[in-house]
């Protein structure tokens, strides 16, 4: 027994300083990480105003950053109003398009033959802006309801989706594959034990690049026609009356909305690859 | 009772048998082949392989990278299938007793589940295979505290250092009590202090559990030490080319003890194995020569 005492002594750490909490993956979080952008920021804004000042440039060109902020509060109740309308499209199509990519990728994934037919579709759907379709979309299923633009959303979110996942499902690593074949274990036993926890993070990427597409498209296919209290249609409107700095205003409750969903995501993403490190 | 020379009695199955047949040995290989690809670019991992291990009995597979030793284990796992020849574990044929769970497994990758922790990865194969939950909690703990981890099972793999996770890989491997414990260069990634640390562990950790092991590896001094007969295989194609008796001065495996790495009879096995890895014909003098 002398040797295991020795052992363990020698490899066990004091518990009681021990820290297992579950962390996020963020490193290198340091001054220079936030004062850079900032600075970088701060500098463009000052230098974007005092062209349009000195230059005189007219709003129809570019408004000034202090036009838009200014804008942006008087305005703010209808831009958060149409981040909410644009933000539950997206929203609902990027869950409905995650459903769809995650559902074809397992079975593709388990279907060599439907993998093989997918790819071609895929590949064109990849390549084709898909807010191209919000008209076709409007008269087929009205031009009164936003089914139209959840859609468009819908399969624009759906083929990174499908891309990662099924990228995902073919991370197993052989050790894994030898292990449970050793185990002796079925084909579902494998996919809930190791397939499926293997690609996870990967539909996650797959969703945190889909979730600026989501908005996008939903607010894009707002562009084509459809009910109006969007922040695309705001912008379109308020554009087409001349009012660029409020059209401005909304770009700037775009670009909130947008972030809003890539940092949810994201976050998302590292919460269920916090472990993946090592290994 | 740790003799290999006498089987433990508890590995028989079949009672009836008893009298007739001796105890079935944990692995018999009978003319084993395994030739990759076909036609010119055939290759023969292994030719024509005769291997018994006894039941609690240690035995080491070593020998040059290519020479068809993890061939032979994955062989035995029933994890690739012999060209030719016969594989059987507590005689069965290999494909029936990785069915029938006789044999606990772990690799030179810990290969450990990333997402579940420490005690989940250890009660995956009691959970695959249907153990009750009190029963789980029970076996777990108590392998938790064999592999010395209580105060980790509620940890992840990557808080986990080399050689914490490989002991997590050895208790999941015993977690169902295997009458047989398959090892393919589980201490090759750990360094030279882990890994006599680790060897240490798993001599007390057979002598406790009575396992037979089949056990790959690169290194000399680790077989003779952990081991009750050192299988020397050769490459191109993998064969074997003699079988060294470790026991010989240094008694049964299960009673090593970290004093024995300075022994006579240790350096003796040593420059035995060598000699025949070597190519070199054992010559008594020689090995004589190193004894003394």
């Amino acid at each position: 027994m002398s040797p295991t005492s020795s052992a363990s002594v020698g490899i066990t750490t004091p518990t009681a300083e021990r820290d297992t909490r579950a962390r996020l993956p963020i490193t290198g979080h340091g001054v220079g990480t936030l004062l850079a952008p900032l600075v970088f920021g701060v500098v463009a804004l000052g230098l974007w105003e005092g062209l349009v000042r000195g230059l005189d440039i007219e709003p129809l060109i570019i408004p000034a950053p202090s036009a838009i902020f200014s804008e942006v509060q008087r305005n703010w109740d209808s831009i958060w109003s149409g981040m909410q309308v644009t933000g539950r499209n997206a929203l609902i199509g990027m869950l409905t398009g995650a459903l769809i990519g995650v559902v074809g990728a397992v079975i593709a994934g388990s279907v060599r033959i439907i993998d093989q037919m997918a790819v071609p579709v895929v590949a064109a759907l990849s390549v084709v802006p898909i807010v191209a379709l919000a008209p076709v979309l409007y008269t087929m299923y009205g031009a009164a309801v936003d089914t139209a633009r959840i859609v468009v959303a819908a399969i624009a979110v759906s083929v990174p989706v499908y891309l990662n996942t099924l990228r995902g499902l073919r991370q197993v690593t052989p050790v894994h594959r030898d292990l449970m074949a050793a185990y002796a274990a079925g084909p579902v036993q494998v996919a809930r034990a190791v397939t499926l926890p293997t690609a996870t993070p990967y539909v996650f990427t797959g969703l945190r690049i889909a979730s600026s597409l989501a908005v996008i498209s939903a607010l894009i296919a707002e562009y084509f026609g459809g009910p109006i209290g969007g922040l695309g249609k705001s912008i379109t409107s308020s554009a087409a009356s001349s009012k660029y700095a409020t059209a401005y205003s909304y770009v700037v409750g775009a670009i909130i909305l947008g972030l809003v969903f890539y940092v949810a995501t994201l976050l998302v993403e590292l919460w269920f690859s916090r472990h993946r490190g090592r290994t | 009772m740790t003799s290999p020379d006498t089987p433990m009695a508890t590995s028989s199955t079949a009672v009836n048998d008893v009298r007739d047949f001796p105890t079935p040995p944990a692995i018999r290989t009978t003319g084993a082949s395994r030739v990759f690809g076909r036609g010119k670019r055939a290759v023969t991992a292994l030719a024509d392989v005769d291997l018994t291990v006894a039941a609690g009995e240690f035995v080491s597979l070593i020998g040059p990278s290519g020479c068809g030793k993890s061939t032979l284990l994955r062989l035995v796992a029933d994890l690739d299938v012999a060209s030719s020849g016969k594989v059987e574990v507590f005689g069965k044929p290999a494909r029936q007793a990785r069915i029938d769970q006789d044999y606990g497994i772990a690799f030179q990758q810990a290969g450990l589940l990333p997402w579940r922790t420490v005690r989940s990865n250890i009660e995956l194969p009691l959970k695959l295979h249907g153990a009750g939950k009190a029963e789980r909690r029970t076996r777990v703990a108590e392998l938790i505290e064999l592999v010395g981890l209580t105060d980790f099972a509620t940890s992840h793999p990557d808080q986990l250092s080399g050689g914490m996770q490989q002991r997590v890989a050895i208790a999941r491997a015993l977690a169902e009590r295997p009458r047989l414990l398959l090892m393919d260069e589980p201490f090759g990634a750990l360094d030279e202090i882990t890994r006599e640390r680790m060897q240490n562990e798993l001599v007390r950790i057979c002598a406790e559990t009575g396992a037979a092991v089949l056990f790959v590896t690169h290194s000399i001094p680790e077989a003779v030490f952990l081991s009750d007969r050192v299988v020397v295989m050769s490459p191109r194609p993998g064969r074997i080319v003699d079988i060294v008796d470790a026991r010989a001065g240094l008694g049964g495996a299960h009673e090593r003890t970290d004093a024995m790495r300075d022994a006579d009879g240790f350096a003796h096995a040593v420059s035995q194995v060598r000699a025949h890895l070597h190519g070199v014909p054992t010559d008594a003098a020689t090995a004589r020569g190193v004894d003394d």
